[in-house]
């Protein structure tokens, strides 16, 4: 059916031709169709769909009482009615808002009493949602523990505060049995236990990595909500928590950024009245904040999947070329100079940082990508970023060899290996992928099932980081 | 006779101000008075109408309501309203003042 598209474009933009096709098919299938084509249209709504689904019957009704065929009549009707790309745009024009309000109002438009009154729902239970993380991060205060200062407590627990609740979110929106409701509420009381039962010692290195990995670990206990708690179910529907995630933090940053702003003018305003709100805002502002703009966030990318296009994979678009030049210079650098990589402390964190960053760039390529398209050239400057990171992190990883030979195992070192030679893992057999499809030897849908089933390894990883290094490393 | 489509552009809001004025109506029969009324020579893209009609509504001259037609299916009604027919009197001068002129210089040319 590729030419469901095309057929009434055809008839709309070029007139008659080409309508031989429809011309036996009943007349209600015909407007169906027309109905079809017209609601994919953004600046259409369903009541604007009804009142010109109206006029078209209306036309129709009166041309084959003037004795046309049901398919001459609907010829006409549908001509009369104009160009699709025309009246859309003139939509849009009259309503230029509804490519926006939705992202906060939902819809306004609602003359469907049942989808106006669910969405009037959703608001409450994502506001009270937001407020109860906001209270949760509050709640250890009431017992002794005050945010601020140095108190890792927050920082191995952040996590928890706000996930257990976003997945309650997932729960109510899309529902699940009570088998993986309990589930979930066992990984996080799971999670939970292993943040606060080991008896780290002050500053240790162990503690800062539980702090680091816990959440990775459980976002996907938050995907395992998203998905509707059928992980190995759908392909596509994880490939959704995929884009949902970077669509979050794409919104999380720009939420981060007018809540610098607030507090900036907070801090200014209480100032040139002589009162210091620093409480106020390192106390409140700041952590409960933090926690309520993730639920907000998630309700945001929800609300607005369908209005406008992602951002992540603009974003992928705009960046793979850029690193790819970055690593290639880098590569004929060294190679020219024969400068070997300087091995420093924060080297191994910085090429791990390196390579998750490669991996997210292919990862949203791939979201955003028609798995039945044809290769083209962004496919292979893909490769060609994917080998030329390969490239740099064996380099580095050559070096970094060398000075855990000399210096022996950190839980630090171990952890940042770990993590690389997993995403090596997943970047070499990308490749391999990658080329196999640009030699047609094999289809995208691969690639992307590969990318997909990869995704539990980095939370199980980073479970094991959170649960087996503290004692393996003894607390230090 | 080919229509200037400016002129017909120009023409639509005071048309379809002056047509709800004449009783409550809908889409397709607005279109119909409209052929009725300049016995075929203003020929509309039908679908056109609707941007026009919702941006009316929304300048507050014309408000709508849903109800039932006689066929049973929805049918979404339009009434003109006070801010519609101010709107619509300025108008009518102003086509006023344009049809004056125009007659003026055209019954000069005729008995010259």
């Amino acid at each position: 059916m590729a030419g469901r598209e095309r057929y009434p474009a055809r008839y709309l933009d070029e007139g008659v031709h080409g309508m031989t096709t429809f011309a036996d098919r009943p007349l209600e299938e015909q407007i169906a169709h027309w109905r079809a084509y017209l609601s994919q249209r953004q600046a259409l709504h369903g009541p604007d769909l009804e009142e010109l689904e109206g006029h078209l019957r209306d036309q129709l009704l009166a041309l084959t009482e003037a004795g046309l065929a049901g398919d001459e009549a609907f010829l006409v009707a549908v001509k009369r009615m104009g160009s699709l790309d025309t009246l859309s745009g003139e939509f849009a024009r009259a309503h230029s808002e509804r490519l926006w309000k939705q992202l906060v109002l939902g819809a306004e438009s609602g003359d469907d009493s049942v989808t106006s009154k669910t969405r009037h729902t959703e608001t409450w239970v994502v506001l009270s949602l937001a407020v109860s993380a906001a209270l949760a991060i509050k709640a250890p205060a009431l017992f002794g523990i005050q945010f601020g200062g140095d108190q890792p407590f927050y920082a191995r627990n952040a996590s928890l505060f706000v996930f257990p609740l976003l997945s309650v979110y997932f729960v109510w929106k899309r529902g699940s049995d009570v088998v993986s409701r309990l589930g979930l509420a066992l990984a996080f009381a799971v999670g939970a236990l292993f943040a606060n039962v080991f008896p780290f010692r002050p500053g240790s290195d162990t503690e800062v990595l539980t702090a680091l990995h816990l959440p990775i670990a459980l976002w996907l206990a938050v995907g395992f909500a998203y998905v509707r708690s059928r992980w190995f179910a759908d392909d596509g529907r994880r490939m959704n928590f995929v884009r949902f995630s970077g669509e979050l933090a794409i919104y999380y940053v720009l939420i981060a950024l007018g809540g610098g702003v607030l507090t900036a003018f907070t801090l200014m305003m209480f100032h040139s009245i002589g009162l210091n709100a620093k409480w106020l805002v390192q106390g409140w502002l700041i952590p409960c904040g933090a926690m309520g703009a993730v639920i907000i966030g998630s309700w945001l990318v929800e609300a607005k999947q369908s209005v406008i296009e992602n951002m992540a994979p603009v974003l992928t678009r705009l960046f793979t070329p850029l690193f790819t030049i970055l690593l290639l210079v880098f590569l004929g650098t060294m190679a020219w100079t024969g400068s070997p990589i300087n091995v420093e402390r924060e080297l191994l964190i910085g090429f791990d940082l390196l390579l998750v960053l490669v991996v997210g760039l292919v990862l949203y390529a791939v979201s955003a990508r028609d798995p039945q398209a044809p290769p083209d050239f962004f496919d292979g400057l893909q490769l060609l970023l994917v080998v030329s990171a390969l490239a740099v992190d064996g380099a580095a990883l050559g070096a970094i060899a060398t000075r855990i030979s000399e210096f022996g195992f950190s839980p630090n070192r171990v952890a940042a290996l770990g993590e690389n030679l997993i995403l090596l893992v997943n970047l070499g057999w990308s490749a391999w992928l990658y080329a196999r499809f640009l030699r047609r030897q094999g289809s995208f849908a691969i690639l992307e099932r590969w990318q997909v089933a990869y995704l539990p390894v980095y939370s199980a990883w980073a479970a094991l980081v959170v649960v087996l290094f503290p004692p393996v490393f003894s607390y230090r | 006779m080919e229509m200037n489509k400016d002129l017909v552009a120009a023409s639509t809001t005071p048309l379809v101000l002056a047509i709800l004025a004449e009783r409550d109506s809908y889409g397709y029969a607005i279109i119909k008075r409209v052929t009725e009324l300049s016995r075929g020579h203003l020929q509309w893209t039908d679908g056109m109408l609707y941007p026009v009609l919702h941006r009316l509504e929304r300048q507050g001259y014309v408000a709508a309501k849903w109800s039932a037609s006689e066929n049973g299916r929805r049918r979404k009604y339009y009434r003109i309203t006070k801010e519609g027919r101010a709107q619509l009197a300025a108008h009518r001068q102003q086509w006023q003042v344009v049809n004056g002129t125009l007659r003026g210089i055209w019954m000069k040319a005729c008995t010259a």
